[in-house]
């Protein structure tokens, strides 16, 4: 099963790529999508891999890619504002600058998903490094059996890609299962979390591939739940955060155990990381 | 084993059941339909029945004073819904209310607790089921109390 995606990098990994603001779309009150044109080189990456966004004079933040693999030219990642450099990109105009390194990582594993029922969890902001997975199977639908989309979001004013979701929810060939913790007048959605989603989807527990991320904690119970149904854990993915900062296994911010989540991730095998997911502090 | 008894047996509630234990339920089931907006039970309200959701969508309601009802949880096909029949004084805590056109066995409360009594071999594993779904809902509960999704800042 081949988890390093096709794309390498061609560049010195170190150095920022110039890429055009676009666009900016709000998607959330801190949560919004960075459309970014390259000004010299085309970029293409697998589903799950991230880039190192360069504010100048601010600082660089790894942001995964949100995007439509398929769609060449463009490179989108959906960015919370949760710190300087992240407000910084927040603050950017179209036309203005950002620097690019990568696109770097693992991938989610498309080819082995192939030829089996796919299940994509995500919780809250999760949902980005699983978009380009989901535009993959919708890509490339007959090479996938059924397609379940498993989300949860802490209100409904706070589901990222909300259209999507619903677009996607009236697709007859994928069913979409969204879950709020807290529901808000006019929501007729269910309410509860996201793992109590995991036993209502239609899909083969014996035969899915599944992708999960989230927090932390979410894909902890939600993979123990996946198992409970059935699901082997050889077959559950799961992206894994750590504050990454050279981006090709130099300088050890990210190191999670023996692991560099930047560079042997950031999708791995749960079964691979399923202990170190435990540990309560590193 | 009647239609009932093995309807009940295939779902996994109730699934690996003893026969007889099953021949107890479908003894005080009935099959009960709900519209979107029907009001299932009152929170206040005596707790006369419990439910195995079969089709559709359930909402768990709080009233809030000032804010109207407040969905707290959802269930749905193959959920039970109501332990408050379990435990004195037997009335329901919170509203139900069909949110979709749904499908339910209703079992009748006294008549269950009276089987309890009657059988400590089926009220135990009663309670044990029930236990596990009130465990697993407390756990959901706490789940959603430490609001995961919220912004790191």
């Amino acid at each position: 099963m081949a988890l390093i995606a096709d794309t390498q990098v061609k560049l010195d990994p170190m150095t920022p790529v110039p890429y055009r603001v676009a666009r900016l779309n709000d998607e959330l009150s801190d949560t919004f999508t960075l459309e970014l044109e390259p000004t010299d080189r085309d970029i293409s990456f697998a589903p799950g891999q991230f880039t190192m966004l360069y504010v100048f004079g601010v600082g660089e933040v790894p942001i995964s890619v949100s995007g439509d693999p398929g769609r060449r030219g463009l490179l989108v990642q959906t960015v919370r504002a949760v710190g300087p450099v992240t407000d910084a990109l927040q603050a950017l105009s179209p036309g203005d600058y950002v620097g690019v390194r990568g696109p770097f990582g693992t991938s989610w594993p498309m080819e082995a998903a192939e030829g089996h029922d796919v299940v994509i969890m995500g919780g809250g902001i999760g949902l980005a490094p699983l978009r380009p997975a989901i535009y993959h199977v919708l890509n490339n639908r007959d090479r996938y059996k059924d397609f379940v989309l498993l989300y949860g979001a802490r209100s409904p004013q706070e589901l990222l890609y909300a259209q999507e979701l619903q677009e996607w929810g009236g697709r007859f060939d994928m069913t979409v299962l969204v879950s709020v913790d807290v529901a808000t007048r006019g929501w007729t959605g269910s309410v509860g979390v996201v793992t109590k989603l995991v036993g209502r989807g239609p899909y083969d527990a014996d035969d899915a591939v599944v992708f999960l991320c989230g927090p932390g904690i979410m894909m902890r119970y939600g993979a123990q739940a996946l198992l409970d149904q059935g699901v082997s854990g050889d077959r559950i993915y799961v992206s894994l955060e750590r504050n990454m900062k050279c981006a090709i296994g130099f300088c050890g911010h990210c190191q999670f155990g023996p692991t560099f989540i930047c560079k042997d991730g950031p999708v791995f095998p749960f079964k691979d990381v399923e202990k170190l997911i435990q540990v309560r502090e590193v | 084993m009647s239609a009932i008894e093995a309807m009940l047996g295939s779902q996994s509630f109730f699934y690996g059941m003893e026969p007889d234990h099953l021949a107890t339920l479908a003894h005080v089931a009935s099959p009960v339909d709900y519209e979107p907006g029907d009001v299932i039970f009152r929170e206040g309200g005596d707790a006369d029945a419990c439910y195995l959701i079969l089709e559709g969508d359930v909402g768990l309601e709080m009233m809030v004073p000032g804010r109207g009802p407040h969905v707290i949880q959802t269930l749905h096909a193959g959920e039970i819904l109501g332990w408050s029949w379990l435990f004195r004084p037997y009335r329901w805590v919170y509203d139900a209310q069909a949110l979709t056109p749904t499908k339910a066995i209703r079992f009748d409360a006294p008549a269950l607790r009276r089987a309890k009594l009657e059988d400590c071999a089926f009220g135990y594993e009663l309670m044990q089921r029930f236990t596990e779904v009130l465990a697993s809902r407390m756990q959901a509960a706490r789940l959603q109390l430490l609001d995961l999704y919220g912004s790191h800042r």
